[in-house]
């Protein structure tokens, strides 16, 4: 292909699109699929069924479900501020959606002579044969995990109800003490990769020199506060279903509603996707699997202990949650890095 | 602090691996208890409903539920002409069997009660006379 669109080739472009079709795909069904399978896991760890109507075993269930939501009735408070209302959830959806545009999910394959690197935002530089990635992808990711805090926010101003706004902002206040400690206990995996970019930090991982080796006290830091983050048990407290109804999304209905749970169950994979590609050396792993095999599967068990965790522990109280989140994963994560600098450097 | 976290995920692990004890209901009935409380029944014998048309089981309900009216039969024997009870209020506790001198009042163990309209939760003597 001799066409070139700003000194590209074609195929870039095309594979790009292409990237971002599979990976949204892969996303969406993960996370329709997510929901059936935590049904399923934690109604077995309970010595339950789980869902076994509709199809075999329930596996049309997702499908079912959404058909449901989309036919459910929507009421939109009359006093609501309509925009701000119907905005929210698409901001606490979208974030967790394009955190997968910097994730390196596998090897490089080759078409037509050109090597395309599994990761969206990426391309194979010809010039100096190299993968060329943002540079500052974990930022990114740390950066948009932020963004999905203005959703929830905004969801509980916009709605017009005392319960939706306290449920709001004790959400987002859980959520950024929590970002805090998680990006602080990445900075160990910064400080001995020296590089910011996802695709440097793989490579380093390769052969079994994971970081979860290297870094097990950041990579189970992180991972907590990552389910703190995105509101999983035993750290679920938005819901709060005893004491604000659901808090900040009191008022949400139908699709709506499930947009948000949509987003929460996206944040998991990505979440589980980074912790992959930061401690458990993203898509590598023996030779008799391809790379993205092995992405995939690492991730797919985090989201499973995601789950087994969800099926064990009790939910958390909220100023137990604030001080386990300021008082003790704060200072260790700092105590983190400055062991990693004293030992690495 | 550490031990009793792993040990609880070991437990639930350990669950996922046990036979689930779900019944699957429409397809699979469970075997209520014996002495389970359901539906009433009034007993029949030679033919006619037992009751003797005392008051004594609408006078124990403590839910007031069950309403009699006596009547005279072609031998002036007393019976019951109305006899209905109230499934919406009743409560289930048994105490209108146990009141009834002539034992002619039971519970079944038919538990599915569910109805459209709340008319169809009052039982008539017909529905409630002991289906043989
Ligand atoms: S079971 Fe109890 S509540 Fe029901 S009708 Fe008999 S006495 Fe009344
Ligand atoms: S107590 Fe027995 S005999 Fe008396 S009215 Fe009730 S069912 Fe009839």
């Amino acid at each position: 292909m001799g066409f070139e669109l700003f000194g590209l080739p074609m195929i870039y472009y095309i594979a790009m699109v292409v990237k971002v079709l599979v990976v949204f795909v892969f996303v969406l069904l993960t996370v329709a699929y997510a929901t059936y399978a935590e049904r399923k896991i934690i109604g077995h760890m309970q010595v339950r069924l789980g869902p076994m109507r509709t199809g075999w075993h329930g596996l049309l269930q997702p499908i079912a479900d959404g058909v449901k939501l989309f036919f459910k009735e929507e009421i939109i408070p009359s006093q609501a501020d309509k925009f701000a209302f119907l905005l929210a959830p698409v901001i606490a959806l979208i974030p967790a959606f394009i955190g997968f545009a910097v994730i390196p999910f596998g090897d490089t394959i080759e078409v037509m002579g050109y090597k395309i690197p599994l990761q969206i935002a990426a391309f194979w530089d010809q010039g100096s044969n190299k993968i060329v990635d943002l540079n500052v992808g974990v930022l990114y990711i740390l950066a948009l995990a932020s963004v999905g805090v203005y959703g929830i926010v905004l969801a509980g101003w916009a709605s017009n109800s005392k319960y939706s706004l306290l449920g709001g902002l004790r959400s987002s206040a859980q959520m950024i003490s929590y970002e805090l400690a998680a990006g602080l206990a990445i900075i160990s995996v910064f400080m001995m990769s020296e590089s910011l970019s996802l695709q440097k930090i793989v490579a380093d991982q390769a052969g079994f020199g994971w970081y979860v080796f290297k870094q097990p006290l950041a990579f189970i830091l992180f991972f907590i506060c990552s389910l703190a983050e995105i509101n999983r048990t035993p750290f679920d407290l938005p819901e709060a279903e005893t004491e604000l109804v659901s808090g900040f999304c009191t008022e949400y209905s139908s699709m709506k509603y499930a947009m948000f749970f949509m987003a929460e169950y996206a944040n998991m994979v990505t979440v589980c996707a980074v912790t992959t590609t930061l401690f458990l050396g993203g898509w590598h792993g023996p030779a008799f699997l391809p790379g993205w095999a092995w992405f995939i599967a690492k991730v797919y068990f985090l989201i499973f202990v995601c789950m087994w965790i969800r099926a064990t522990y009790p939910r958390y109280r909220y100023d137990q949650l604030m001080r386990l989140g300021w008082k003790v994963f704060l200072p260790l994560t700092l105590l983190n890095i400055v062991v990693t600098g004293l030992i690495y450097r | 602090m550490i031990m009793p976290l792993i040990n609880g995920l070991k437990i639930t692990l350990k669950h996922m691996f046990m036979k689930p004890v779900t019944l699957q209901y429409p397809d699979e009935r469970p075997n209520v208890a014996p002495n389970f409380r359901g539906l009433h029944a009034l007993k029949v014998s030679h033919n006619n409903a037992k009751c003797v048309a005392c008051y004594l089981c609408p006078t124990v309900c403590p839910a007031k539920c069950i309403t009699v009216e006596a009547g005279e039969d072609a031998n002036h024997d007393k019976y019951a002409a109305v006899y209905e009870i109230d499934m919406l209020r009743c409560i289930f506790c048994g105490y209108c069997v146990e009141a009834c001198p002539v034992d002619a009042l039971k519970m079944t163990q038919t538990f599915e009660l569910a109805n459209y309209k709340r008319e169809d939760f009052i039982f008539t003597k017909q529905a409630l006379l002991e289906k043989k």
